[in-house]
């Protein structure tokens, strides 16, 4: 039963790049940069690692880092192709290989050139497979991009909710004031005001520029091992208490969707790892949910049950998802402030939080559990629900 | 300038784009339930049947929801930004993406369109959508843009009352 996995493997490891634009190092140095330092984190050495997830957007293979760490002895390896939430659905495999005995400490790594090789803005993205029907039947008419999908569900939420500019605005400060509190951030020294949200140029409506994450270079990783084994490595082991993915209905489309407003790949996942931690949206003290566009966060919080179908908007007023607030949101600056690696820089940040190792400016007082979202292709989703282990 | 991109039909979809190209629009149809669906799929999503056919759509609907575009994120729209991209939710109950020529102040959620042709050369053409009960549109250029964008008259729409 899926409640056999809660709580039965724990993220010992983190590793980060610097946050840039710009570099000369490949996608697959910055990544085997990444690994190497979260398997140091660990206490481990490359020998130790058995399992190895490549993010597929970033099209490094398994094979890439048995040669370039030396990994002797991988006995397990897993690539998926759900987009942004490929990060999570890859810990929820290293975690089955894990409490399966598979594997003993599994590397899970992303990572990209987003600004210096496959920028967006200028349509240098690899297509993915399930693009395919998009690309015949919306490409020919001017839907190129994923700002111009996710635009459609997020105009029919204001429509249907009264959702308004400005609360996506509420979503982009928020982001903003805490990258404000983060050295890595690649917005650290660079402030917002709702004025400069509604000031930014439009790219496609409702989406400004600062609705839009950013396009920059950088790579993160994590080990992930048994609760077991955690208890002999070096920091205080963070518990995968819940962890699931989802799949919309359709998932090759955002038009054809029953409700183009709802997250609905999202929402499965979150009902699922839910269950198997075992708690509710009130439990929860910062949520890192994959920001690729604000609306996003707004459209998250209702997938996830944080509040009611339409209630996002009024939810992220006030500064309730910012530094201090009831619920905080990407507490690291999430795909809008930080940097765009995935969605595994808000997996990263989940774990600081619960080991208290975050910047004391932002650190969330008292954090025993974070949840971390992903999102991807057209609302496929994916959930952890991580806990601060013992010491 | 560059043309648009241009689909590449698959054996399961190339009786959508022959049809457009004879200026007629069809969706795939159940033969079990009788049901439409679109994108085009082998099996039908509502009772999984495999056999089906190409029926004729009435060629109207209303804007489900849309975005006025004003980056060129391809060669084909430098200069033309910015632009409206619609999704229309049809009378038989699926939906599909268009651009749109109207002036994208006049463009709102549940306002009626109504299917056109564009001829995009070789044979070949491009089912879109127009705002509908206004005069027929004038004459379209060789990249399939009005003559001029049409005026607001005409345009009766509703923002309220959406499920």
């Amino acid at each position: 039963m899926p409640g056999d996995l809660a709580g039965r493997c724990a993220i010992v490891g983190t590793g980060q790049t610097p946050y840039t634009r710009g570099t000369d190092r490949s996608t697959l140095q910055l990544q085997l940069d990444a690994a190497e330092r979260a398997i140091a984190d660990a206490g481990l050495t490359p020998a130790d690692i058995d399992a190895v997830m490549p993010n597929a957007m970033s099209e490094r293979i398994a094979e890439d880092f048995i040669v370039e760490l030396g990994l002797p002895d991988v006995a397990y390896t897993s690539t998926h192709h759900t987009g942004g939430a490929s990060v999570l659905s890859a810990v929820q495999s290293a975690c089955l290989a894990v409490a399966a005995g598979v594997s003993r400490h599994a590397l899970v790594v992303a990572g990209r050139r987003g600004y210096s090789a496959q920028r967006v803005s200028t349509s240098q993205a690899r297509p993915e497979r399930v693009t395919a029907t998009v690309g015949e039947f919306e490409k020919p008419y001017g839907a190129i991009v994923a700002a111009q999908w996710f635009a459609q569900s997020a105009q029919r939420h204001m429509h249907l909710y009264g959702t308004t500019e400005e609360q996506l605005g509420h979503v982009a400060v928020g982001c903003r004031r805490h990258a404000n509190l983060n050295p890595r951030a690649y917005m650290h020294g660079r402030g917002m005001t709702l004025e400069d949200h509604r000031r930014s140029r439009m790219i496609t409506t409702p989406f400004r520029l600062f609705d839009c994450s950013l396009e920059t270079d950088g790579a993160a990783a994590v080990v992930i091992t048994s609760v077991e084994r955690a208890a002999d490595l070096p920091h205080r082991p963070v518990l995968v208490r819940g962890i699931a993915e989802g799949h919309g209905d359709p998932p090759t489309s955002i038009t054809q969707k029953h409700d183009i407003t709802v997250l609905d790949g999202l929402r499965s996942a979150g009902r699922r790892a839910f269950r198997m931690a075992g708690l509710r949206p009130a439990d929860i003290d910062c949520a890192q949910l994959y920001d690729a566009f604000t609306w996003f966060v707004i459209a998250s919080l209702e997938a996830l049950g944080f509040c009611g179908p339409g209630e996002g908007g009024p939810f992220v007023e006030d500064g309730r998802i910012g530094p201090g607030g009831a619920l905080p949101v990407n507490t690291h600056g999430g795909l809008l402030s930080e940097a765009h690696v995935s969605g595994m820089n808000h997996l990263v940040e989940a774990v600081h939080q619960l080991r208290g190792t975050a910047e004391p400016q932002r650190l969330v007082p008292g954090c025993e559990h974070a949840l971390v979202s992903n999102e991807g292709d057209f609302f496929e989703g994916s959930v952890a629900i991580l806990e601060r282990g013992g010491r | 300038m560059q043309g648009r991109p241009l689909p590449e039909p698959s054996p399961l979809t190339a009786g959508f784009w022959e049809a457009a190209a004879d200026g007629r629009l069809v969706l795939q149809r159940c033969d079990a339930c009788g049901r439409h669906r679109h994108y085009p799929q082998h099996r039908c999503p509502h009772c999984r049947e495999a056999a089906w056919r190409w029926a004729a759509a009435n060629g109207r609907g209303r804007i489900h929801s849309f975005t006025v575009t004003h980056h060129a994120f391809h060669p084909a729209w430098t200069g033309r930004t910015p632009y409206v991209v619609a999704t229309v939710q049809l009378d038989e109950g699926v939906r599909v993406v268009t651009d749109m020529d109207e002036d994208p102040a006049i463009v709102r959620i549940d306002a009626p369109v109504e299917v056109f042709f564009e001829d995009t050369g070789g044979g070949r053409a491009l089912p879109r959508f127009r705002i509908a009960g206004r005069p027929a549109s004038a004459p379209a250029d060789r990249d399939g843009r009005p003559a001029a964008r049409r005026g607001a008259a005409d345009t009766h729409t509703t923002t309220e009352g959406n499920t």
